[in-house]
């Protein structure tokens, strides 16, 4: 049955689905961050994750400032205009049920890509590849600014996740996610703290942003297309659980690119059916501990 | 008589609409340690958490070393040198022992070097890289102690340490809190077993229905236990 099928097919639609998938981890991790860490769906992510692309873009047309530059500064910005909507909209929230700031979230999203779409119209914009050129792999024809989306992703993902579960600064959100009140009574401003790991989420939404703009076309819509997939990815991981979203993220994109060889057509319902499957076996997700299923 | 450290003056605190404590006044000299007894719900414990600033909301005063501490947030009373130990003890379970043990930053100088309380906490040495929430009711309790040693507080508030532990157990936190004492630490101790708190204690407040309804030193506890058995209802 599968005999049509060549190495060159599976080996090419493998690597495509390592790029997707690096997006997917990338943006999976900053959403669990937020949710595990202070309990907001962020539903704004994709709006974030698109406005990171938009400033890298704004940056090059307007100051002449290279990729290079935006991919420190694209989420500064970004992080800081989270930061902005975490003081204005989801800290009156924050003692109200989750509910609450998923829809002010989600509010959030209408009107920044509403914004975005009067000021830039809906069709994509171009950003040239900073690394033009590729090797032929045998397989497939890569493109050096491929190559560099996957280390670099990998790289940021096993930092995040090595501050979150190493560091001094991880151990106090660990801990002021089990019991906020205890670890402000040992004299830390938990709820600047609070506000921080917001922005620092944002902050890799926009970074994703950056790296997706000279893939994708840079458009108000970017995001929302992809937050359906990054939602399934991070329920799929356990909501919250830092390394099942980026393991996810890559599993996911893998399966996807796969599915596109063996089953063209179910390639876009194949997460969906994952995470049915998931959600029925595990239901606190793939990499969800005991501990964290609380 | 010297300036005391903690002065409480007509305390009110409420959880969300319902009020907590009626008014509350007492003292805590420099170096003592005063417990506070009283029968179930009677707010112990939320006298604590209001001195932390840990309740929804509290009015009257409440002077520790010279300022006053309602208005200030949580993390900004800690800094002025109070240490909380809850009645759960709180050990974090995502984090291990020597996590929970280091977890609290050191604010001031004063504080006991890691090393130091290892020592004085014996039991914990050989448990560093468990879960913090696998460790027996007692070694957590110390554990709950021990890491608010470091941060410079010299001011404990600790919460019925001794609540659900074995006798021999009861005894050990008793001498830890003994030497906590004798190292020159000022404690407000949450208590309902009166022959813990009377082994450890200079003086007793009692609390009645968020109030307080009577002050007794160590030695009045002992000579009219039976009224002291009343306010507690045993
Ligand atoms: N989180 C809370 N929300 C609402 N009411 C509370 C809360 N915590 C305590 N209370 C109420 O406040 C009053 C005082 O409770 P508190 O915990 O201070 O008592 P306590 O003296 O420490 O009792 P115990 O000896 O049982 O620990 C009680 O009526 C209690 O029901
Ligand atoms: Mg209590």
């Amino acid at each position: 049955m599968f005999d049509h099928i060549s190495m060159q097919l599976l080996l090419g639609q493998l690597l495509i689905g390592l790029i997707n998938g690096s997006f997917y981890a990338m943006l999976s991790l900053g959403l669990a961050i937020i949710f595990g860490l202070i309990h907001v769906v962020n539903f704004a992510h994709g709006a974030q994750y698109m406005l990171g692309a938009f400033v890298a873009l704004l940056l090059l047309n307007h100051l002449g400032i290279p990729y290079w530059g935006a991919l420190i500064i694209a989420p500064v910005v970004v992080g800081a205009f989270g930061l902005l909507m975490e003081q204005t909209i989801l800290k009156p929230l924050r003692h109200l049920d989750h509910l609450y700031s998923l829809l002010a979230t989600f509010a959030a999203v209408l009107i920044i890509e509403g914004l975005m779409r009067l000021e830039f119209g809906s069709t994509g914009l171009p950003y040239a590849s900073p690394l033009p050129g590729g090797v032929n792999l045998g397989f497939m024809f890569l493109p050096y600014y491929r190559g560099w989306v996957v280390i670099f992703s990998l790289v940021v993902c096993i930092a995040t996740w090595l501050l979150i579960e190493k560091t001094k600064l991880g151990a106090y959100l660990r801990a002021a996610n089990e019991r906020p009140e205890i670890v402000e009574s040992f004299g830390i401003n938990v709820p600047r703290m609070m506000s921080l790991t917001y922005a620092f989420g944002v902050g890799l939404a926009g970074l994703g942003g950056v790296l997706a703009a000279p893939i994708y076309q840079v458009s108000p819509s970017m995001g929302s297309n992809l937050m359906i997939v990054i939602f399934a990815v991070v329920v799929i991981g356990g909501m919250g659980s830092i390394l099942g979203a980026i393991l996810t993220g890559y599993l996911i994109g893998i399966v996807e690119g796969l599915t596109k060889v063996f089953y063209p057509e179910a390639s876009n319902l194949a997460i969906f059916v994952i995470m049915i499957v998931a959600l029925i076996l595990r239901p606190n997700g793939l990499f969800s501990s005991p501990e964290s299923s609380r | 008589m010297t300036e005391p450290l903690l002065k409480v003056q007509n305390l009110e605190a409420w959880y969300g609409e319902s009020k907590a404590l009626h008014g509350m006044n007492f003292d805590v000299q420099p170096g003592e340690l005063v417990t506070l007894i009283g029968r179930n719900g009677a707010g112990k414990s939320t006298t604590l958490r209001s001195i932390m600033g840990i309740v929804g909301k509290r009015t009257g005063s409440i002077r520790f070393d010279g300022a006053e501490l309602i208005g200030k947030r949580t993390f900004q009373i800690a800094r002025t040198g109070i240490a909380y130990c809850p009645e759960e003890r709180a050990i974090f379970s995502s984090l291990n022992v020597a996590e929970n043990l280091t977890l609290p930053p050191v604010l001031k100088a004063g504080g006991i070097a890691d090393a130091e309380l290892l020592r004085q906490f014996p039991n914990l040495q050989r448990r560093l890289k468990s879960q913090g929430t696998k460790l027996s009711g007692g070694e957590q309790q110390m554990l709950a102690i021990a890491r608010i040693l470091r941060t410079g507080a010299r001011f404990l508030l600790l919460d019925e340490p001794s609540e659900g532990l074995a006798p021999v157990v009861v005894k050990e936190i008793g001498e830890q809190i003994r030497q906590l004492k004798s190292q020159g630490f000022t404690i407000l101790l949450v208590e309902q077993n009166l022959s813990f708190a009377r082994k450890v204690a200079d003086r007793h407040v009692v609390v009645e229905n968020g109030k307080v309804v009577d002050t007794l030193t160590n030695s009045a506890l002992e000579a009219d236990m039976a009224r002291v058995k009343t306010y507690l209802g045993v």
